[in-house]
């Protein structure tokens, strides 16, 4: 459909603000030229309405039609029902107004009415996009474009991150192309820090893509604002990635509670999972090589005994741990923390890529991002609220990136874990989460819905949509927008950091041109953020 | 077309929704759904013709079959030439509204049409005009006649609309309206539509 200011569609016939605005299409608009997921304008008698196309349906007004339709060769009486009595009708859901004295002042409203009968409806124009998602500057980051339309849509990336937000779609649906994207405008509009675990070993340093050469990592594109830490040394040296730092982890840094949260991977009862508290204190820091230690010693006996764990618990806690210690990048102790490090570069503004190479399994996932994310988040907390206190500056926001969220944040363990902690506290450190994930119907409710702004792809599970869209207004009809995104690179962004949702198809990343566009970095141009500076 | 040739019959017989009109020549019968007019000092009705028919001038005297011994028809009245004395060729115009000051006007004038009123065939030019709006399908369509009103209203369409510069945009525009006029009647609506063309 051509992008005209003002492509007429229909009238309004009925509605509800509960239920949405039923339009009958003009006999002029074919119903196969209208999408779900369509941006429209009403235009009321006294304001204008914003809202999204959600379905779309045949009508007759005669069912003797049904009975005997116009047969082939019948070709004028088909052309003639066709929007008279057969039409097409579509629902909208209306989600801002403009128009009344307040809205004049400060930009499109919320709906709290319906616009009239007759209204015309019309596909909405650039300039109505550009009027509610702002234009590309500063702070407004281009994402993508509206679907089937030229114009640029844009997110406020400093609002975006002010709380934990997802990225979810099926398997190959643009997730992590989504998140690159993501990442590189959190670092150019400068809306916060970076810290990433990359399970795959795709943002730090050339990331894969189907069918074509790999794509540029975020390294390769801001090098001296990117470092790549890497777990597995070989790998990266292989890929030739660059990296600012290898990742080895002490058995003296982890804690009972980074294996709580391996419990199932790690097929721990629950008995062992309390023996960890109970050896740790017992043998301080070093409780995990002494607990190794206690197998080949006479004295075992004794000391399960006293701390009251049986012979089974602890065989099923040894192999548990072993586990972790066959890890290639654990050692008992390591002199260089690299919890140390990390806090180090971020803290100086670096964005941080922690990439896993071969480690891909669930197992070194978890323990690497929990530990880390623990010790990070809780200096953090430190320095947010030293800062508070003294009346500083806060520090930097850290938005921290996660694939497989569900594996930290499933009910059974996101009310322990430090991903459910910051999820739910949202912005109050200044550290917020980007999860990602393929099934969020794995992640706890509660945690879904703390979640500010979602973006998603193609899901197909009904549990899927409706754990994403939990809480949301108007879901039955987003529903069927998700359902009917396409299978690669078409999302829906609703929440915190939009004025309403919309379906958009995400900026193409990999071709040298791209990274031309991304690799920028804006230079400061409206006076109003001139006076931001100020 | 001159004033003298358009000029086709007389009113007989007349109510505000039409009139019965005299041929003054035997079977020169304007074709069903043609549009005709009636003139009103400056102002005129127009209408569209229906039920046309030829038959004796006595009310109750049918003529009796002549040409058995003739070679052509035409032979029968050539043969027989007081038999155009004794027949009349007739048809019922139904109106479809008139103009006042120079507009026209789609819905009925307030007036019938005066008895003996001179009929005339209407130019092309005045039915493009005339059916600039589609609103007189209203009227057209409402007609109650002998013949089926469905055929009126096809038959008016298809002539209509070869005055018309693109027939077809017509034609298709006509078939918009009668759908909308028809919306509670799919099979009338139906059957009209399959006797008109693009
Ligand atoms: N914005 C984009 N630009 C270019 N290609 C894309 C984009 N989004 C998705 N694709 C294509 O789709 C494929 C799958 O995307 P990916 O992000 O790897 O999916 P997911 O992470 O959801 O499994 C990519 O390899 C790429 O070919
Ligand atoms: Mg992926």
């Amino acid at each position: 459909m051509n992008q005209k200011d003002s492509t007429k569609l229909g009238v309004v016939v009925s509605g509800s603000l509960s239920q949405g605005i039923l339009a009958r299409l003009d006999s002029n608009t074919s119903v196969e030229d209208i999408t779900v997921g369509h941006l429209v304008t009403i235009q009321g008698n006294t304001r204008r309405f914003f809202g999204m196309i959600n379905d779309i349906s045949l009508e007759t007004s005669d069912p003797g039609i049904l009975l005997t339709p116009p047969e082939a060769g019948e070709e004028f009486l088909a052309s003639v029902l066709r929007g008279t009595t057969t039409y097409g009708t579509m629902q909208i859901v209306p989600y801002l107004t403009l128009g009344s004295d307040e809205s004049l002042i400060e930009g499109p409203q919320p709906v709290k009415s319906i616009p009239s009968h007759f209204s015309p409806v019309y596909l909405a124009s650039e300039t109505d996009i550009e009027l509610v998602f702002g234009k590309e500057g500063s702070k407004n980051f281009f994402i993508g474009n509206p679907l089937d339309m030229e114009v640029k849509l844009c997110l406020d990336l400093p609002e975006f991150v002010t709380r934990s937000n997802g990225v979810f779609g099926k398997s190959g649906t643009g997730k992590t192309f989504l998140t690159r994207m993501l990442l590189i405008g959190i670092l150019q509009t400068d809306a916060a820090v970076n810290l990433v675990f990359d399970m795959h070993s795709e943002y730090g340093w050339m990331g894969t893509r189907e069918k074509a050469s790999p794509v540029k990592g975020l390294k390769q594109l801001f090098a001296s604002r990117v470092s790549v830490f890497t777990l597995d040394e070989k790998s990266s040296q292989e890929r030739r990635v660059s990296t600012d730092f290898v990742v080895h982890l002490g058995y003296d840094e982890i804690e009972p509670a980074d294996i709580e949260l391996l419990r199932q991977t790690l097929n721990l009862t629950d008995q062992a999972v309390s023996a960890t508290y109970q050896m740790r204190q017992r043998f301080g820091q070093k409780w995990i090589e002494k607990a190794l230690a206690l197998e080949s010693d006479g004295e075992t006996e004794d000391v399960l005994k006293s701390l009251n764990i049986h012979e089974a618990t602890f065989q099923n806690l040894i192999r548990g741990l072993n586990v972790i210690c066959r890890l290639p990048f654990t050692s008992p102790h390591v002199e260089t923390r690299a919890v140390d490090k990390v806090l180090e570069y971020l803290q100086s503004g670096k964005h941080v890529v922690l990439e896993f190479g071969r480690y891909r399994d669930i197992t070194a996932y978890i323990l690497v991002a929990n530990l880390l994310t623990r010790r990070i988040y809780s200096r953090y907390r430190e320095n947010t609220e030293k800062a508070m206190a003294e009346n500083r500056p806060r520090p930097k926001p850290l938005v921290i990136t996660i694939e497989e969220a569900h594996k930290f944040l499933n009910p059974a363990v996101a009310g322990q874990t430090i991903f459910g902690t910051i999820a739910r506290e949202m912005r109050k450190y200044n550290t917020t989460l980007l999860v990602i994930d393929q099934r969020p119907s794995g992640i706890d409710e509660e945690v879904m819905s703390q979640l500010g702004t979602k973006i998603t792809c193609l899901l197909d599970s009904e549990k899927d949509i409706d754990s994403v869209l939990a809480g949301m207004s108007g879901k039955s009809g987003l529903k069927s927008v998700i359902a009917k995104l396409s299978a690669k690179q078409q999302a829906l962004v609703f929440g915190h950091a939009v004025p309403m949702p919309v379906a958009f198809r995400p900026r193409d990343y990999g071709s040298a041109e791209s990274y031309e566009q991304f690799g920028k970095m804006p230079a400061v141009s409206d006076s109003q953020d001139l006076e931001d500076l100020w | 077309m001159d004033e003298a040739s358009s000029r086709i019959a007389e009113v007989t017989q007349a109510s505000t929704a039409g009139f019965f009109a005299q041929c003054y020549e035997l079977f020169d019968l304007p074709p069903l759904g043609s549009l005709i007019k009636c003139r009103d000092g400056e102002n005129e009705i127009l209408a569209v013709t229906c039920n046309a028919s030829t038959s004796s001038l006595e009310p109750g005297r049918r003529p009796i079959a002549r040409g058995k011994t003739e070679l052509t028809e035409e032979d029968v009245f050539r043969s027989n030439p007081q038999l155009k004395q004794l027949l009349k060729s007739e048809f019922e115009g139904v109106v479809l509204g008139h103009s006042f000051n120079n507009e026209y006007y789609h819905y009925l004038p307030p007036r019938p049409v005066k008895l003996h009123s001179f009929v005339y065939l209407c130019t092309t030019d005045e039915i493009a005009e005339f059916s600039r709006s589609l609103e007189f399908l209203s009227l057209l369509t409402s007609a109650r006649t002998d013949i089926p009103s469905e055929e009126l209203v096809a038959a008016c369409i298809r002539f209509i609309s070869a005055c018309h510069a693109d027939p077809s945009t017509f034609t298709a525009a006509a078939g918009k309206k009668l759908a909308q006029i028809f919306v509670d009647d799919y099979p009338k609506l139906r059957t009209i539509l399959l006797r008109l063309k693009l």
